[in-house]
Order: structure tokens, then C-alpha cells, then sequence
């Protein structure tokens, strides 16, 4: 279903994926781990068409990423790691824009957006603005959306982050019924090592833009001799904190603020 | 035809939201028609040409549209920062389908802005010959806004931020503004103002719609609706070009 062969991608001087391969089955629950600024976001980034490729071979869903770009968006649904939700726009607009955008019949859409947003219990506050949720509101509402149209795969770039126990799992049993009765495919990247090694079939470990393991957590767990996916991925990458600088958007937002007001 | 509808409107909810937004961009046009409007009418009459402020009108009405409409365009770096741009580009929706939905629902919050300020020089006094022109004239002002939202979104898809905010207020809003003939008249200007008129796409907005409401252009009004025409296409081709380039 996803295929990387020989993947690169550089900003300027600076390697951020450097040489990875893997492959996703149809149907498998993968996840890809690595600290920090490891090149997660950059691939899942890649995978997605918002990022070309400085060099290697990308298939999702059979179709290139670069040149059939419109067949891979059609194929896939993510939930983004930051917000992406209009916050001047209430919980059903943000819905019916997806929806839309992604050809969702109308009837069907109607429905659909109901019972997701009674799902992750935003029903009551479906006609409040974005601006007025909690954190833990607009990250629901965002998986919500990323559902919305059933796609072929669904990329999850750490979706449980900030989100309470009971949220996440209720997610995770949502999108597991999803890929055991639509048999959909689940990317997915994450911090918590338990919840990785619960739900995945698979995973791959990058780390400094390298894949340095890839199998189920139990070859991981073998191969470095350890209890816990979460001790074998120190083992495979070691201790020390990695550096992540803030961007702009961060800035912006402050900027934001000043001039609206 | 479903997906540039919704486009446009999330454009017009976000607009119909932002009151303080409405007015506030009102006060500027207004200061424009008032100050110069009056302050040069006595000047105007006696160089024989007739009523400032009725030839101002138009003017003042077409940088109204001006300004909205390329900052709605440029509104597209605040999707860009606030992730909500990725939600539109991972989505399978042509780019020129996106630039064309954008730009329609810009273009429509302008014209409104337009026929805001259109309004309010009405109660101080501009007037039509025949009222009827109100409606020829509001369409004038709808191409006139949907050529600045596609080069303010066309720019807008080209910067990562507002650093370069000031850069495109001064070297784009402002010299479009002043060289249109919008607060002068376009007969007997100096040879390099004259060419300079010619090729800012406003001055025959400003024209046509001056010659919609008032019976008096410079321009031919079928030159001035062929060349707005053109320079739209042209920039919504360009627009759905660099967004195709986008990345994020």
C-alpha cells in the first residue's frame, strides 16, 4: 500500500531523511517511532504531497506522490500533528468543508458527521466556534475529520498527543473496527511507546533522518534484549534529548493576536 | 462546482464574522474621499473641470476594493500559519479549483466592501446621473475586485510569512493606488506618468467604472472590460501555477 525505496530529502545543507526504505502492507497497523526531529513528519510530509522528494522512489497507493499527485490525495485521510482547523468556522462547517472537499455524498456526509462528532462527545458543541474549544476539543474534532470520509489509508502524525487516556482509547478501538472492517490501512507516528506496541503490527524506528530497525515489537524487543518496546527503543537510539527549534508559526500566532485585537 | 462553492463560503462566513473588520476598513476610503473630496473640489472647479468630488467617487470606491481584495488574498499566509492551508492542499481538489474558490470568495467580500463605500460617499453627496448605472457599475467593481484577490492570492501563496508585509504595502498596494488616476485625472499628464498609468491594471477599473457611473472615461468601457478580463485570467493562471508549487 506504501512503498519508500531509497527516500532523501534535504533542506539546504541540512539531510532530514536520509536514504529510507520500507514498505506498508494493505490492512497492517504501522507505526514509525523516533525522537524528536528525527524526520517523521518530514516522511509522513512526503507520503502526503505536501513535500517533493529530493531524491528516491515513493508509491502510495500504487500512484506517485509527485506526479499523480490527485490519485494519492484521494486515497488517504490524515490527521496533522499541529492544528489544522479554521478556527473562525464552527465544528460542523470545519466537517461539511472536509466533506465537500473530499466528495462525500451529501446524505452519507450528514450522517456521518453526527455520529463522529457524537463519537468523540463534540455533538452538544457542534455549532460552537473552533476558537472557543479546549486543546483536548480542537485535537478530537481534527481526528474526527481525519475519519470523515473513509479513506484507503490514514496517516496519524502523533494523534494521541495531549489527549487523555480515555479519549485515546477510544480512538484507537475506533480505528481499529475501522481497519479490521474496511480493512484500512494506518500509519501512524507517536511518543507513547505502550500505545504503539499495543496496537501496531509493525514498526519502524528512525532516527537522524535513518530507519536503524524496522519489525513487529516483539523482533524489536529480541533483537536488543529487552522487556518493553519502550526500553528497546532507548537501546536503538539512545538517551540523549534531541534539540527541535520552534518555528515561525509559533510567532505568528502571537503576531496574530496584536493585530487582530 | 461543489468544492468552489464551499470555498467561497468559508471565505464569507469568516467575513460576516469579522465586524470590527468591516468598519474598520472602511475608515480609510472615507478619510480619502472627505479630505481630498472637499479639500481640492474648490481648486477642481476653477481648472474648469466640474465636480471633485463626484470624479473622486469612483476613485476612493476602487482603492476600497483594492485593499480588501489583496488583503483577502494575502489572507492565505494566516492558513498557511495556522495549518489550516495544509487541510485545503492535502485535499483531491485541483489547485486552479482552489485559487478560482479563493478568489471568488475574496472578490465577493471586496465588491461588498465596495458597495459599502459606494454607499457611504452616497450620503455625502456623490451622484449618479442615472441611478440605474448602480447596477453595470456594481459588476465593474466585482472584476475589479476579483483582479487584485487572484494577485493577492498569488503573492500570498508565494511568501511563508508576513515579514514581508510592509514590502508589498508600499511596493504593490500603494503605487497601484496613486499611479490609477484614481484622485487625478488621466488627460494631459506628463509623458512618464502617462505610461506609468498604462500599465497599472486599476486605472482601468477606476476608468470604466468611472465611465459606468458618471458618463466620462478616458478608456474605451469595452478596452477597459477586455483588459481587466485578461489581466484576471492571467494572474489566476499564475496563482493555481505557484500553488501547484506550494510546500509545506
Amino acid at each position: 500500500m506504501i512503498e519508500v525505496k531509497n527516500l532523501t530529502k534535504k533542506f539546504d545543507d541540512f539531510v532530514a531523511v536520509d536514504n529510507i526504505s520500507f514498505k506498508v502492507e494493505k490492512g497492517e497497523i504501522f507505526a514509525f517511532l523516533g525522537p524528536n526531529g528525527a524526520g517523521k513528519s518530514t516522511t509522513i510530509k512526503m507520503l502526503t504531497t505536501l513535500l517533493h522528494p529530493t531524491e528516491g522512489i515513493l508509491r502510495v497507493d500504487g500512484h506517485n506522490p509527485v506526479t499523480e499527485s490527485d490519485e494519492v490525495r484521494r486515497s488517504f485521510g490524515i490527521v496533522f500533528q499541529d492544528p489544522s482547523l479554521d478556527d473562525e468556522l464552527t465544528a460542523v462547517e470545519n466537517m461539511e468543508f472536509h466533506g465537500v472537499l473530499y466528495d462525500v455524498p451529501d446524505k452519507l456526509r450528514k450522517e456521518r458527521i453526527e455520529q463522529l462528532l457524537k463519537f468523540v462527545d463534540l455533538y452538544d458543541r457542534k455549532d460552537s466556534l473552533v476558537k472557543e474549544y479546549s486543546g483536548g476539543m480542537k485535537r478530537r474534532l481534527e481526528i474526527a475529520r481525519g475519519l470523515l470520509h473513509h479513506p484507503k489509508i490514514i496517516f496519524l502524525d502523533e494523534p494521541t498527543l495531549g489527549l487523555d487516556p480515555q479519549t485515546r482509547n477510544h480512538m484507537w478501538s475506533y480505528i481499529r473496527d475501522l481497519n479490521k472492517n474496511e480493512n484500512t490501512t494506518i500509519f501512524f507516528s507517536t511518543h507513547y511507546m505502550e500505545e504503539a506496541e499495543r496496537v501496531a503490527n509493525r514498526v519502524a524506528i528512525i532516527d537522524n533522518g535513518k530507519i536503524v530497525a524496522i519489525g513487529t515489537p516483539e523482533e524489536l524487543k529480541e533483537n536488543t534484549k529487552t522487556s518493553s518496546l519502550e526500553d528497546a527503543f532507548l537501546a536503538l537510539t539512545g538517551n540523549k534529548i534531541r534539540e527541535e527549534t520552534g518555528g515561525v508559526a509559533e510567532q505568528m500566532r502571537v503576531m496574530r493576536r496584536a493585530w487582530k485585537r | 462546482m461543489k468544492k468552489i462553492y464551499i470555498l467561497w463560503l468559508r471565505q464569507i462566513k469568516r467575513y460576516l464574522r469579522a465586524r470590527s473588520r468591516i468598519i474598520g476598513s472602511l475608515a480609510q476610503p472615507l478619510l480619502f474621499l472627505l479630505a481630498l473630496g472637499y479639500g481640492f473640489g474648490s481648486v477642481y472647479q476653477e481648472a474648469g473641470k466640474g465636480d471633485y468630488f463626484n470624479f473622486l467617487a469612483p476613485g476612493v470606491i476602487s482603492m476600497g476594493i483594492l485593499f480588501t481584495a489583496i488583503f483577502t488574498g494575502i489572507e492565505i499566509i494566516w492558513d498557511r500559519q495556522f495549518g489550516f492551508l495544509k487541510e485545503i492542499l492535502v485535499s483531491p481538489t485541483s489547485r486552479f479549483n482552489i485559487m478560482i474558490g479563493r478568489t471568488l470568495g475574496g472578490a465577493t467580500i471586496a465588491t461588498l466592501q465596495g458597495v459599502l463605500v459606494m454607499l457611504v460617499a452616497f450620503i455625502f453627496g456623490f451622484h449618479l446621473t442615472n441611478w440605474w448605472n448602480i447596477i453595470p457599475g456594481i459588476l465593474m467593481m466585482f472584476l475589479i475586485a476579483t483582479l487584485f484577490t487572484a494577485l493577492g492570492t498569488m503573492v500570498g501563496s508565494m511568501l511563508e510569512d508576513m515579514q514581508g508585509f510592509q514590502l508589498i504595502m508600499n511596493f504593490l498596494i500603494m503605487p497601484i493606488f496613486f499611479l490609477s488616476g484614481s484622485l487625478f485625472p488621466l488627460e494631459g499628464l506628463p509623458k512618464t506618468l502617462s505610461i506609468v498609468t498604462r500599465l497599472d491594471p486599476l486605472s482601468y477599473g477606476v476608468d470604466g467604472l468611472r465611465d459606468v457611473f458618471l458618463g466620462t472615461g478616458h478608456y474605451n468601457l469595452s478596452t477597459n472590460i477586455l483588459i481587466l478580463v485578461g489581466i484576471t485570467m492571467l494572474f489566476l493562471w499564475l496563482g493555481s501555477y505557484f500553488f501547484k508549487k506550494i510546500e509545506i
